[in-house]
């Protein structure tokens, strides 16, 4: 659902790819200026806010202890929600989260469990019984277009920034100490998102560009250049040879950014 | 510049048809210079315009097809109706009254009501309204008699027969008067039940075997058996 | 079965089913097996069984969610609480919410949704048993009920996955590869327009890696295209070509 944008609009964006240009000035495969800064929620273990151009997205961090997934009873547990805040966009509305949250948490997720950016196992406190459980809230507050990767990028931010609480084991019970440690990362995952209009592929897609793509193409990478998650969206398609060119011209954003944000 | 299949070939979805100079025609699609078919059907040539006879598809309204439908829903002004399409079909008070629609004194529900049949004309649709249908003409009309039967609408030519010969058999074996809907919608009346159950046996196999050849004198042979079979029990 | 098993590869270069690298499962498909639906399609993909069923063009209900000037395809991918090893909760999880999204965005390319303005197409998806590539599966039944229903399409879209497990790229992942292997990327594709209308991955893989996956799913997808024709054809088979009626 999306507010209604001009036929006159959507051809003024079309010719514009068609010449290499985009409304704001930007080149088809240039990001929006892009802010971030940490720490700013004091009561979250770990906090961040992204601005992407006029889309912002604040990541708040919560560490609790609780029990282990029986499958991995070594590994803390990272789960990872996001909130399509009403005051961001007149087209959000309350309630649950519905596919659009659900779709973008769970690419957000992903990226940072296949890269393996928190070292789960150092968050194991009793084997089987009892870990840390990293909540990372993805709470988008202004919509202006590429939520997947302000959003992303937050999230990485904020778990950077996050600290777990010490603790010691008195008579086999967890008791919270004084001081902090750093989260235990071995990873920052970069992600990009490509638009596709009319068979051109832009990058950090805004607002009105997403009403006119047909579809979009994100993948996350890490230091390595390796991929660790991939997610096509929207009603268009892409050919073999456009995702090649793709992954190719994401992986070059990836290292751009990575440089720029000097992970 | 050739065609990719043989005469009446049974085509699938983006299944290539032809590349070149080709008009794409029904059920199918052009991309490119090429045609492809959009439905599963049996796939045919003729002065260069490729068309696909669909084996399922669903009725879409056109002005001018007689239809019968049931209505849905007693409405302000006129009914809702259902004509077995992706659209349900109003049926304005003015069509039906002879005089002026006056919403205080008239009872719509008193001249058609939720479950009844018409037989009527699609007098308007286009993308952006629901048909509108009429029942201003003879012929057409609340049905107060006999039993319907559907069946796919591109069924409805095999029915009628080669110059009508499959619905006049049909007519003959059983007494039955049957009214085609061009939206897959058949009435059949008749002097009893029974011969109403036999002219709609006959159609409901035309339906399941309408692909096959011989078609005709299978069902007039089945009627006859049938029709044998109620005559011993009689006499039992 | 809860031991992750050490090598998903042995030395004769056979899988844990007895599979090559390159090797799909067995499919098997029927179509048209629901009387209620417009249309319908069943499918066995190794052991996965998954139920099809599109109910339209029609009416949308609510009406708001209508568009004036096109179709609306909705689609609902659902696992039964049975269908896997650990009952699963009936209620949809995070999990089936997304994947009725990409499902649906893999299928809309596909319809022709701007003949049939104000109307809606539901496509419902039952996974009666899981074992892997249950979204592949699934996209392949949902494109022939939506044939079946006798919706026009450019073209049928088919889906299968590839991944890695033990360092070497292969095709169509079960359950046990899918979860201890080191990537899975799904692919659904329509093979006469060379569209890709769906792609994911998770885990981790060399960008050289990822496009080898890549191509050989859509080499898996071919494939199984071809069944999934004749399933459709099967359908509707002529017995003999004649047909009595003149074109009128």
């Amino acid at each position: 659902m999306s507010s209604l944008i001009t036929r006159v609009r959507i051809r003024q964006i079309e010719q514009l790819v068609e010449k290499g240009k985009r409304l704001d000035a930007r080149g088809l495969v240039d990001y929006r200026e892009i802010k971030v800064e940490q720490g700013v929620i004091e009561k979250a273990e770990g906090s961040a806010r992204v601005l992407l151009g006029k889309t912002e997205v604040l990541v708040g961090v919560k560490v609790e202890t609780g029990t282990p997934f029986s499958d991995t009873p070594n590994n803390g547990v990272l789960t990872v929600n996001a909130e399509l805040v009403p005051l961001a966009s007149p087209n959000f509305e309350p309630g649950p989260p519905d596919e659009n949250s659900i779709e973008l948490a769970r690419i957000v997720d992903r990226g940072i469990r296949e890269s393996q950016a928190i070292d789960t196992e150092k968050l194991c406190i009793e084997a089987g019984k009892k870990v840390f459980v990293v909540f990372v809230d993805v709470y988008v507050l202004n919509h202006d277009g590429n939520l997947i990767d302000a959003s992303a990028l937050a999230a990485v931010a904020a778990l950077m920034n996050t600290k777990m609480p010490n603790y010691e084991i008195k008579d086999g019970e967890v008791v919270i100490k004084q001081g902090y440690t750093q989260l235990p990362m071995k990873s920052h995952p970069i992600t990009v998102t490509l638009g596709k209009i009319n068979n051109k592929l832009i990058v950090d897609p805004w607002l009105e560009e997403e009403q006119v793509m047909d579809s979009r193409l994100t993948m996350a990478f890490n230091e390595e250049g390796n991929i660790c998650a991939t997610q096509k969206g929207g009603s268009g398609y892409f050919t073999q040879q456009q995702i090649s060119e793709g992954m190719k011209l994401a992986q070059e954003k990836a290292a751009e950014l990575r440089k720029k944000m000097k992970w | 510049m050739p065609t990719y299949f043989e005469k009446k070939q049974l085509v699938t979805p983006g299944e290539l048809l032809a590349e070149g100079e080709y008009m794409a025609g029904s059920n199918t699609y052009a991309e490119n210079k090429k045609v492809y078919a959009s439905r599963i059907g049996l796939a045919n040539c003729d002065n260069k315009r490729v068309d696909v006879v669909a084996l399922r598809s669903f009725y879409f309204p056109k002005v001018g097809d007689m239809v019968i439908g049931t209505v849905i829903e007693v409405g302000f002004s006129g009914w809702t109706v259902d004509i077995k399409a992706p659209y349900t079909a109003l049926l304005r008070a003015s069509d039906v009254l002879s005089r002026p629609f006056k919403p205080q004194n008239d009872e719509l529900s008193q001249v058609l009501s939720g479950g009844d049949l018409i037989v009527a004309k699609i007098a308007s649709y286009d993308r952006t309204h629901d048909p509108q249908l009429t029942v201003g003409e003879p012929g057409l009309g609340k049905i107060t008699r006999g039993q319907i039967t559907k069946v796919t609408p591109s069924k409805i030519p095999r029915v009628i027969g080669r110059k009508g010969s499959m619905i006049s058999m049909i007519k003959q074996e059983t007494g039955c008067q049957i009214i085609l809907g061009l939206n897959g919608v058949i009435l059949v009346t008749g002097k009893s039940p029974d011969d109403e159950d036999l002219a709609m046996a006959a159609i409901q196999k035309i339906e399941s075997e309408s692909h096959t050849s011989g078609l005709t004198d299978r069902v007039t042979q089945f009627l006859k058996e049938e029709k044998a079979k109620v005559e011993e029990n009689k006499n039992e | 079965m809860n031991e992750k098993p050490e090598k998903l590869i042995d030395k004769k270069g056979l899988r844990l089913d007895g599979r090559k690298v390159d090797e799909l499962r067995p499919v098997k498909i029927e179509v048209g097996i629901l009387s209620n639906a417009d249309g319908s399609a069943y499918i066995e993909h190794g052991k996965n069984k998954i139920l099809a069923a599109a109910f339209g063009p029609r009416e949308m209900h609510p009406k708001h969610l209508s568009q004036p000037d096109r179709m609306v395809l909705r689609c609902r991918y659902h696992m039964a609480p049975f269908s896997v090893g650990e009952r699963k909760s009936p209620a949809p999880s995070r999990r089936e919410i997304e994947l009725s999204k990409v499902i649906r965005e893999s299928l809309e390319p596909s319809v022709f949704l701007e003949y049939y303005p104000r109307t809606g197409v539901d496509v419902f998806i039952e996974v009666l048993q899981a074992d892997g590539g249950t979204r592949c599966a699934s996209i392949t039944a949902a494109a022939l009920a939506l044939a079946d229903a006798g919706i026009p399409m450019r073209d049928l879209v088919v889906a299968c996955a590839a991944g890695k497990i033990d360092d070497t790229v292969v095709l169509d992942l079960f359950d046990t590869e899918d979860k201890v292997g080191c990537a899975d990327v799904p692919v659904a594709f329509m093979p006469n327009l060379n569209a890709v209308t769906l792609l994911q991955m998770d885990g981790i893989l060399k960008p050289a890696e990822f496009e080898k996956a890549v191509n050989m799913a859509i080499e898996g997808c071919k494939k199984i295209y071809e069944i999934q024709k004749e399933a459709l054809k099967t359908k509707y088979m002529l017995i003999q070509a004649e047909e009595e009626v003149e074109e009128e």
